[in-house]
């Protein structure tokens, strides 16, 4: 595992180009555009004013900068550096910027949510769409891009319009039988659109693409409902996670839940294994120790100071009560992410907040739990294969693979505190980001870790 | 027998004589009655109460003891025995009648008191034995009366704590089944008003959106604008196009045909999985029914096998399934009935199994338990023989059925085979249906040579007809010849006719 060196970065703004070829990082009002691999600058471009969002266009040819407190987007160009483009709200404000699947529309959304205004690149038509929702996720794009669906809310009702990309014609528009609609999502394979309702009541619906009911979900009445949803890679399970800390997985034939995952506070069963990040003094006498469980090659990683040890059962992780009297309580399943391969689910449970729950979803049970020594903020998974990196704010990076577990010290002097982190395409690197500064950490360039880390296999 | 005391006391012997006259006389009459009988009941005196009795008044005595007991007498209200006096000076002269009188009645009062006594006797005994048994009766009462009150009284206690403890569960089901209802009030409220709000708030917001949207809208001014350098092409590289009439209702249209068609295309992939995953889970339903019968079919042949029932219907099942694999693999689909017949088999097939591993277990649990002595071997074997005589009878049984039956059907077989057991005829059967497939094919290549064949002959024929029409015409035109020939030379005209004659008769 090698780490770059440390580099400037503000408001956690760095992403990856679509093609895999650039890194997009912010400093202040500064976009700097870098090599994948090399991290050579390519490009620096200037906005007017502190950037609040960046967002590569599918095709990678151009970035957008969000600046929301001036109500200005600007668009820059990878081909043509001089090209530039400055969108400017005006009185109406923005607060959401992001691009159409096609790479030359800008949706803007204004203050209050007042519309949404669709700016063309190529053309001089702008369009507006009336009423969208302010809800968690009211805009989602199919995989291919063909089709938008929208959350709208006219006259204390929710509706959804589905919008073809193309040309920005309404196709279809239809009501939902929510309360307060909180979030919806396109299926990976672009035929079935999940909308869930807010926390208050526990609904999640399924439409498919010409807008037919195709089937609703109810897991229980009166407590609070749905807290986060995930599809899997292949569109065959949908996984709802709830704030009773149950994740319930639907299948796409007859969507009725097929099992029901439980976070309890206690593992007792021997089959599962649990990591169990364990606080190491530095060793007095130089040497490395081989971290549990035993790899092919431990690789040249620096002494840590903190390992995994394989806790045996039975096992409890620390819980957090949560506030009473309060909304948005600290419980429930915060963060549910599928493996692309669609084999693996990790979840957190908010009230274990140190610890990450991966399931395998062929046998339907929990296979592995990490605990780590403090709050998980954010994991993401590997997008080529099972391997997962897990930051806790620390100055450590965790991965998980069916193979084991390991956990990384952030090399430099001082402490890095991951907050954030990000996979390459490939899932050759992965980019750490703090809050001033990020580095990459690249995966491929040891043999031993590669190939134990390669032992599932890539998927292609 | 206390000592004898005279009492002498004048004065009340006076009045005593009044008294004892006055009760002698009444006293006569009834002690007159009893005398003879008190007389006749007297007992005998022994010699000891006669010793007693001469002890009291002896020779000495007599006006003593005379005195004596007529003043104990006088007492007890008998009249006096002396005679009544004359003078103060005169002795009293005793008087027999009265003494005797006296007698009597102390003979009569000495029975009735014995007997009085006796009944006073048994009385006492009676109610002795009465008190005793009153006594026991009282003690076991009360005794039973203390156990009953304990009893009761622990009945009590318990009949009470349990009312309490009934009393405190109801109470608690009040109490929760109140706190409930109370709760589902307050969510139900909540609700009620949370909803009520967010309308109310909503529509607020509407109101505020709509002015809102008013005064950007009349800010139509330059602010709200894009600048770009030049415009970029489309991703995709067209060209735009104009926003007609028709185009719209043409981008309409073709907008839902794509739509349309992306959805029929993920069904379609769906179902062809969901096809592939079905025909894999039969194939597998396949084998396995398939290893299943071979697993079973052996096992007939061998004596030991005690289940009857078992290899009668797989021997059944055998030959049902024999035909039905056949049928099944003659075509593919995926209707009900196939689908049944072939789940139906493999249960009929696992059952079979289950049954027979269950009885193996039982054999070999019963093979581990039975010892070694000679008396068990020999039983075994009877045993073993007896269920091969069964099995055989059980055979023929079925041999007989079969023919029975098969003789109905046999009207379309072409080989009959009477002789040999069921189960080889039905699997000739398969392979004669076999052979005659192969038959069949060999029939219809056969068929369609022959055709071929015929039509060569027909075009043979036609050939050899125009071959003839053609050969008639030579001849006519030949003959012709002849006949302008014939006209010069006769003998060569008779042979002409020769071969004409000879000629006729073979193209004939």
């Amino acid at each position: 595992m090698n780490f770059s060196e440390v580099f400037k970065l503000s408001s956690l703004l760095c992403k990856f180009s679509p093609d895999g070829k650039y890194l997009a990082s912010c400093v202040q009002y500064r976009l700097v555009v870098r090599d994948a691999n090399t991290l050579q600058i390519r490009q620096l471009y200037t906005c007017l004013d502190q950037i609040q969002h960046i967002e590569w266009s599918a095709d990678s040819l151009f970035i957008l900068c969000a600046l929301y407190k001036r109500g200005l987007v600007q668009v820059w160009s990878l081909e043509q550096p001089e090209w530039h483009c400055k969108i400017d709200e005006g009185s109406a404000g923005l607060v959401a910027s992001c691009w159409s699947p096609d790479g030359r529309h800008i949706l803007n959304t204004t203050e209050f949510h007042l519309r949404i205004t669709v700016w063309s690149l190529c053309t001089k038509s702008v369009s507006y769409i009336k009423y969208p929702k302010a809800c968690q996720q009211g805009i989602t794009f199919t995989r291919d891009g063909r089709y938008l669906a929208l959350a709208e809310r006219r006259d204390c009702k929710d509706y959804v319009s589905i919008l073809v990309c193309s040309d920005w014609q309404l196709l279809r528009h239809f009501d939902t039988d929510t309360q307060d609609l909180a979030g919806i999502e396109w299926a990976p394979n672009g035929c079935v659109l999940a909308a869930w309702d807010s926390c208050l009541e526990y609904k999640i619906l399924l439409y498919s693409l010409d807008g037919r009911l195709l089937s609703t979900f109810c897991a229980y009445e009166w407590s609070l409902g749905i807290k986060s949803v995930a599809w899997s890679p292949s569109s065959q399970f949908l996984a709802v996670g709830s704030y009773d800390g149950k994740v319930r997985i639907l299948n796409h034939v007859t969507w009725k839940m097929i099992t029901e995952f439980g976070h309890p506070a206690t593992i007792n069963n021997p089959k599962i294994v649990v990591y169990k990040e364990a606080e190491k003094s530095p060793p007095l006498v130089l040497g490395r120790l081989a971290f549990p469980p035993p790899r092919a090659a431990a690789g040249p990683l620096s002494s840590t100071e903190s390992k995994y040890e394989v806790a045996s059962v039975p096992v409890s992780l620390q819980t957090l009560k949560p506030a009473p009297d309060r909304a948005n309580p600290r419980i429930g399943i915060g963060a549910l992410a599928f493996s692309p391969d669609s084999c693996f689910l990790a979840t957190r449970s908010d009230s274990v907040p140190t610890a990450v729950w991966i399931w395998d979803i062929q046998k339907l049970r929990l296979l592995a739990a990490l605990e780590q020594l403090s709050a998980v903020r954010c994991f993401q998974w590997d997008p080529r294969q099972a391997r997962l990196a897990i930051c806790t704010g620390g100055s450590k990076v965790y991965l998980w693979s069916p193979a084991g577990c390991v956990s990384v010290q952030v090399p430099g002097e001082g402490d890095f505190q991951v907050l954030s982190l990000c996979w390459h395409l490939s899932g050759d690197s992965l980019a750490l980001l703090s809050k001033d500064h990020f580095c990459l950490c690249f995966l491929e360039t040891e043999q031993g870790v590669g190939t134990a880390f390669g032992q599932r296999g890539d998927h292609t | 027998m206390g000592d004898w005391m005279t009492v002498t006391d004048p004065g009340l012997s006076s009045e005593s004589k009044y008294i004892s006259q006055y009760t002698s006389e009444t006293k006569m009459s009834p002690s007159s009655l009893y005398s003879q009988q008190v007389l006749c009941s007297s007992i005998p005196l022994s010699k000891n109460v006669h010793s007693f009795f001469s002890a009291f008044c002896t020779e000495e005595n007599i006006e003593q003891s005379i005195s004596y007991l007529d003043q104990e007498l006088t007492t007890f209200g008998f009249p006096s025995l002396y005679e009544e006096s004359k003078g103060k000076e005169t002795k009293r002269e005793l008087n027999i009648v009265a003494v005797l009188n006296c007698m009597n009645e102390l003979l009569v009062l000495q029975r009735k008191n014995l007997l009085a006594q006796e009944n006073v006797e048994t009385q006492n005994l009676k109610l002795g034995s009465d008190m005793d048994h009153l006594q026991n009766c009282y003690a076991k009462l009360k005794e039973q009366l203390e156990t009953s009150r304990r009893e009761m009284i622990g009945l009590q206690e318990r009949d009470r704590q349990l009312q309490c403890k009934n009393r405190n569960l109801h109470q608690l089901l009040k109490n929760e089944k109140d706190e409930v209802q109370k709760l589902q009030n307050i969510i139900a409220s909540r609700a009620t008003q949370y909803n009520h709000d967010m309308k109310r708030k909503e529509r607020e917001y509407n109101k505020l959106k709509e002015r809102l949207h008013q005064l950007v809208m009349n800010k139509k001014d330059k602010k709200i604008a894009m600048e770009v350098l030049n415009y970029v092409g489309r991703a995709d590289g067209k060209r735009g196009s104009w926003r007609t009439g028709k185009t719209e209702a043409s981008f309409f249209l073709r907008n839902e045909d794509e739509m349309y068609k992306i959805l029929l295309n993920d069904y379609e992939y769906r179902q062809k999985q969901i096809l592939m995953e079905n025909a894999e889970l039969k194939k597998v339903l396949q084998q396995m029914k398939k290893e299943m019968i071979s697993l079973l079919s052996p096992q007939k042949q061998k004596p030991r096998e005690r289940a009857d029932d078992s290899t009668g219907t797989v021997i059944s099942d055998i030959e049902e399934d024999a035909g039905e694999l056949s049928r099944e693999s003659m075509w593919d689909l995926s209707c009900e009935t196939v689908r049944e017949q072939l789940t139906n088999s493999i249960r009929k097939q696992w059952r079979i199994l289950k049954s027979h591993v269950e009885k193996l277990d039982n054999q070999v649990s019963k093979v581990h338990v039975e010892g070694f002595n000679d008396e068990d071997v020999i039983s075994r074997q009877d045993h073993e023989q007896e269920t091969e005589k069964l099995e055989l009878e059980i055979q023929q049984c079925k041999e007989m059925i079969k023919t029975q039956q098969q003789l109905l059907q046999q009207q379309l077989a072409t080989a009959c085979d009477d002789d040999t057991t069921s189960l080889l005829r039905d699997c000739y059967l398969l392979e004669e249906k076999e052979r005659l497939k192969e038959e069949w094919s060999l029939f219809k290549e056969q068929k369609k040579n022959f055709e071929k064949e015929r039509r060569s002959f027909t075009e043979a024929a036609i050939r050899l007809g125009l071959e003839r029409k053609a050969f008639e015409e030579e001849r006519a035109s030949w003959l012709k010849q002849q006949f302008l020939n014939m006209t010069t030379f006769d003998h060569q005209n008779s042979e002409n006719v020769k071969l004409l004659s000879a000629f006729s008769g073979s193209s004939d």
